[in-house]
């Protein structure tokens, strides 16, 4: 490899903010300012090299990013001497995330969400007042700027926004540091949000710090307020909001939030954590397979893969290392329940991941979490250090041998990375396209090796499999869908939240425990990629075989309630929107296909009837190519929703 | 004659192809399998000296219990699988892949685009006369190729034949999303001020005609461009002590571009400036 390097240099202030990611450059060939003796005499670098350190690429760009606010020609140009990548392919990966600028923009972006839950309860009013009020979306005005969002995974605070301050990080954040400085623990609920929060007296004068702030459910002026003053932003309230159901018996994944200190590894203990991990150890890695496999748990993706088969075949694999992934991705609009897991209980996921990491033969873990969650990576940076001291994580877990560890790597907006393969090729410093299959992960994952994906939602059942036995996880839910499943209810519902019900359950007890609007319109199911349900279909048993005998599926558990005030066209444009916009553009019947289908959606939005016909026929024989020759998942669901809405609610009758 | 090196033996494996038990060597893909037996099934981005990216997806196929349909260029026959090259989904789906390039982009210089067209009764202006399109202006930023990415389908080839699959450059990725994707520079600059070296070899690879010659763009905007008037001519380059073989293409007495045999074991197609694109000392007459 022969890398032309360009001639743009960074500021000092990019270069610093690479280097507190990556130390200080060893050398002239890596981006040193100064070349020594040796220097001249030793080439250092190549291909070799390169191979080794590429995965930085997406956390330097992150780095930059938080820094100054955009990523500037210098900076990519520093960031591809430091790590031996072609400016091109940084570039290229670079433009691929959305929360990335390769251009000027101001220290200051505030992300109104319009998505699903966001536009059902009145998002496009709040950005129509923002404009009105502030400036129109993309113009830097007061060193600020504001823009529409895709789901920011705040739908129980609908409408929601997220404002994101780039400037320094605050010393106890810097990966650098070596004497990292415990977590300020305010317990849960004590509105610990920003990483910035608290540390005034150890930021330099030299600039403002970074900082985040979530405003939801945003009006108006709380909006312009944050942006003039995100110092003055309001707390956020605690986790256990989200869970309407706190504190009741019968609850197995959401049984700690709300009534156990998030922040505190004792109190996680006290409320019987690590019980698992210690059967875990007792059963014997193939034993924790069996046990999985007997509980017969389905991963809570979508796709309901059994996990115990999954492991089984990354564990059996001959090729070394094995890696976990957790998907902490979670983009699907109306989706939230793993950020609420990762907030309000973030050492379950820490301990259900060691027992994965076990179980599959990985000495290495990483959770992929979406960029936008920064609470959850507070939380879960801090979960990860706290186990790590107490040797719960490490070298030698437990003092029984085993080694595992587990680095969050963070996502900068990008739905299609939640893809598990597009995951490797994220964290791997690669565009987030998908992969095709086969081969499958199992076989070559991340890095080419071995590799089991598995969601938060996944990953947190193992514990009540290992902590109650297989026998007595399987006599929840139904024969083939066993044990809970978390429900994330938005839209026009009285109390919207995650909810936990056993699998059987039907939609409609679902709803009564959160309150249906009068009007019941319609209910999507599933997400984007799922599909809506009729007022009249509310009986359909949520489990995996009874969606699926319905013509409908469970997807991520999303649930999004929709009254007679919504407009069902404007809600369809929105879904095609958004694949529009998701869509990695690497395959033809994706790219342009989600492009033809919101074009004809536009076309038809005050139609019905004959006046709709040939472009609904066009979509259909569209949607069903994209359906069948799409790479991966998200060209092929990415026609459910809106045909589900034509066929089962007769949008355009 | 090119030599060819022998490959180890390979085991056959026997599978259906649309109804014919066949037998092809262990780790043929479809594509190959079909080829063998003279089933015609149309491709672009695959390419015989580079790993294809199956992102076109024009030559899916249906292979029984699957899901969604297999690209075959890239999907590897098993043993006792069934496939079927022209089924009605996989021709659906064709159909509608073709109608979404060539509604989106300019397929006029993509060889049997117009034959495949019209054997799937593809029909792009479906989508209405505002669709979308990709709607680039050629970029003629030097004097040796254009780069004309309206006519570009994004199959990858040439980031990869720039990359690490041949030329180790890395002077051209793909950048940004979904439909604003673009192959591009870094910072989208001029070819002069990226890391290209100019071997053409992006050329060699490309299905649609997206790169081109500069000689064959400006004959092509002069309309003086004839390929059936052209002859074609393999050669030994003289720059150098290597020995690569070249294709000079020659109309009218004239070099107009210059290729090199994708079979020969030496160069697979691939070529540095001097050989791809030195000629006009040849033609120089004074």
């Amino acid at each position: 490899m022969d890398l032309k390097h360009t001639d743009a240099a960074p500021t000092d202030a990019e270069r610093e903010a690479v280097d507190s990611l990556l130390g200080p450059p060893p050398s002239g060939w890596e981006g040193g300012t100064t070349r020594s003796d040796e220097d001249l005499r030793w080439a250092r670098g190549g291909a070799s090299a390169a191979k080794d350190r590429r995965d930085q690429l997406l956390p330097a760009l992150h780095a930059v990013n938080d820094r100054i606010g955009w990523i500037s020609e210098g900076a990519l140009g520093y960031l591809c001497r430091r790590l031996t990548v072609a400016p091109a392919e940084a570039y290229g990966v670079a433009t691929f995330y959305a929360m990335f600028s390769l251009r000027p923009r101001p220290p200051k972006v505030l992300h109104v969400c319009t998505d699903l839950a966001c536009a059902a309860r009145g998002s496009a009013a709040l950005c129509a007042d923002l404009t009105r009020d502030f400036a129109p979306a993309g113009t830097a005005t007061e060193g600020a700027t504001w823009q529409e969002s895709p789901c920011l995974g705040l739908c129980e605070r609908a409408p929601a926004a997220l404002l994101i301050q780039a400037g320094e990080q605050p010393r106890s954040a810097r990966p650098a540091d070596p004497a990292r400085p415990a977590f300020e623990d305010r317990g849960p609920g004590g509105g610990a949000h920003g990483y910035g929060r608290g540390r005034e007296g150890e930021q330099r004068a030299a600039g403002a710090p970074h900082r985040t702030a979530v405003i939801a459910p945003a009006t108006p002026a709380a909006l312009t307020h944050a942006i003039r003053s995100p110092e003055h932003t309001p707390p956020q309230p605690p986790p256990e909001t989200a869970v309407p159901q706190t504190g009741s018996p019968g609850l197995v994944l959401l049984k700690r939030i709300g009534t156990t200190d998030p922040a505190s590894l004792d109190a996680y203990r006290a409320s019987g954590g690590y019980t698992a991990l210690r059967r875990a150890f007792a059963l014997g890695p193939a034993g924790v397979i069996r046990e999985v496999l007997d509980a017969g748990l389905v991963g809570r993706g979508g796709a309901a893969f059994p996990t115990g088969r999954k492991w089984e075949a990354t564990a059996g694999q001959p090729d070394t290392p094995h890696y976990l992934v957790c998907n902490a991705d979670e983009s699907e609009p109306g989706t939230f329940k793993d950020r609420v897991l990762m907030e309000g209980d973030p050492y379950a996921l820490v301990e259900a991941m060691t027992v994965a990491g076990y179980a599959t033969g990985a000495r290495q873990g990483f959770v992929y979490l979406r960029g936008e969650y920064p609470r959850a990576y507070e939380r879960l940076s801090h979960a990860l250090e706290t186990a790590r001291t107490r040797g719960l994580l490490g070298p030698d877990i437990l003092g029984q041998g085993y080694a595992f560890d587990i680095e969050i790597r963070r996502g900068a907006g990008a739905y299609i990375c939640g893809e598990e393969t597009a995951i490797f090729n994220s964290i791997e410093g690669q565009r987030g396209e998908p992969r095709s299959k086969p081969p499958f992960p199992v076989e070559k994952g991340l890095f080419g090796k071995p590799t089991a994906v598995n969601n938060v939602e996944t990953l947190v059942n193992v514990l009540p499999v290992l902590e109650h036995g297989a026998a007595a996880y399987a006599a929840t839910g139904t024969g083939t869908s066993t044990g809970t499943k978390l429900f994330c209810v938005s839209g026009q519902v009285a109390a919207p939240g995650v909810y936990e019900l056993p699998f059987g359950a039907s939609l409609r007890e679902l709803l009564e425990l959160a309150g249906p609007p009068q009007d019941l319109r319609a209910v999507l199911l599933g997400g984007a990629a799922g599909g809506f349900v009729r007022p009249d279909e509310l009986d359909i048993p949520l489990t995996f075989e009874g969606t699926r005998a319905a013509g409908t599926t469970l997807g991520s558990g999303v649930v999004l309630v929709l009254d007679g005030s919504v407009e069902l066209p404007r809600i369809l444009l929105r879904i095609a929107e958004f694949f529009r916009d998701e869509s990695c553009g690497q395959c033809v019947p994706c790219r342009i296909g989600t492009v033809r289908q919101e074009e004809a959606l536009h076309r038809i939005k005050d139609r019905t009837g004959a006046a709709a016909a040939d472009d609904i026929a066009l979509m259909r024989e569209v949607g069903q190519a994209m359906r069948d020759a799409s790479i991966c998942g998200l060209g092929q669901t990415a026609w459910n929703a809106v045909e589900s809405a034509i066929d089962r609610l007769g949008v355009y009758k | 004659m090119t030599a060819v090196p022998l490959r180890l033996p390979r085991r056959l494996i026997e599978f259906t192809l649309d109804g014919q038990e066949t037998r092809v060597p262990e780790g043929s893909t479809i594509l190959e399998a079909c080829r063998a037996a003279g089933k015609d099934i149309p491709t672009l981005c695959q390419g015989d000296t580079l790993t294809p990216k199956n992102a076109c997806r024009v030559c899916v196929v249906e292979v029984a219990g699957a899901r969604t349909l297999a690209p075959a260029c890239s999907r590897r026959a098993e043993a006792g699988m069934t496939v079927l090259t022209g089924s009605e989904r996989a021709r659906h789906s064709r159909k509608v892949v073709l109608e979404l390039l060539a509604s989106a982009t300019d397929l006029s210089t993509t060889p049997r685009a117009d034959e495949w067209i019209k054997e799937y009764e593809a029909k792009p202006a479906r989508f209405g006369a505002g669709a979308a399109r990709v709607n680039e202006e050629p970029k003629v930023d030097n004097d040796l190729y254009v780069r004309d990415y309206d006519k570009c389908i994004q199959c990858y080839k040439c980031v990869d034949a720039c990359g690490e699959q041949w030329q180790n450059t890395f002077a051209i990725a793909v950048a940004g999303r979904g439909f604003d994707a673009r192959i591009s520079t870094e910072h989208d600059v001029p070819l002069t001020d990226s890391a290209c070296v100019y071997c053409g070899n992006c050329i060699e690879v490309c299905p649609t005609g997206a790169l081109s010659f500069k000689s064959e763009f400006d004959m092509r905007a002069a309309g003086t461009w004839d390929e059936r008037a052209q002859t074609e001519t393999t050669t030994v380059c003289a720059y150098c002590g290597v020995g690569c073989n070249i294709t000079l293409h020659v109309q009218e007495n004239e070099i107009v571009k210059v290729t090199s045999p994708h079979d020969s074991p030496v160069t697979h197609g691939n070529l540095c400036i001097k050989g791809r694109f030195g000629f006009q000392h040849v033609q120089n007459r004074v």
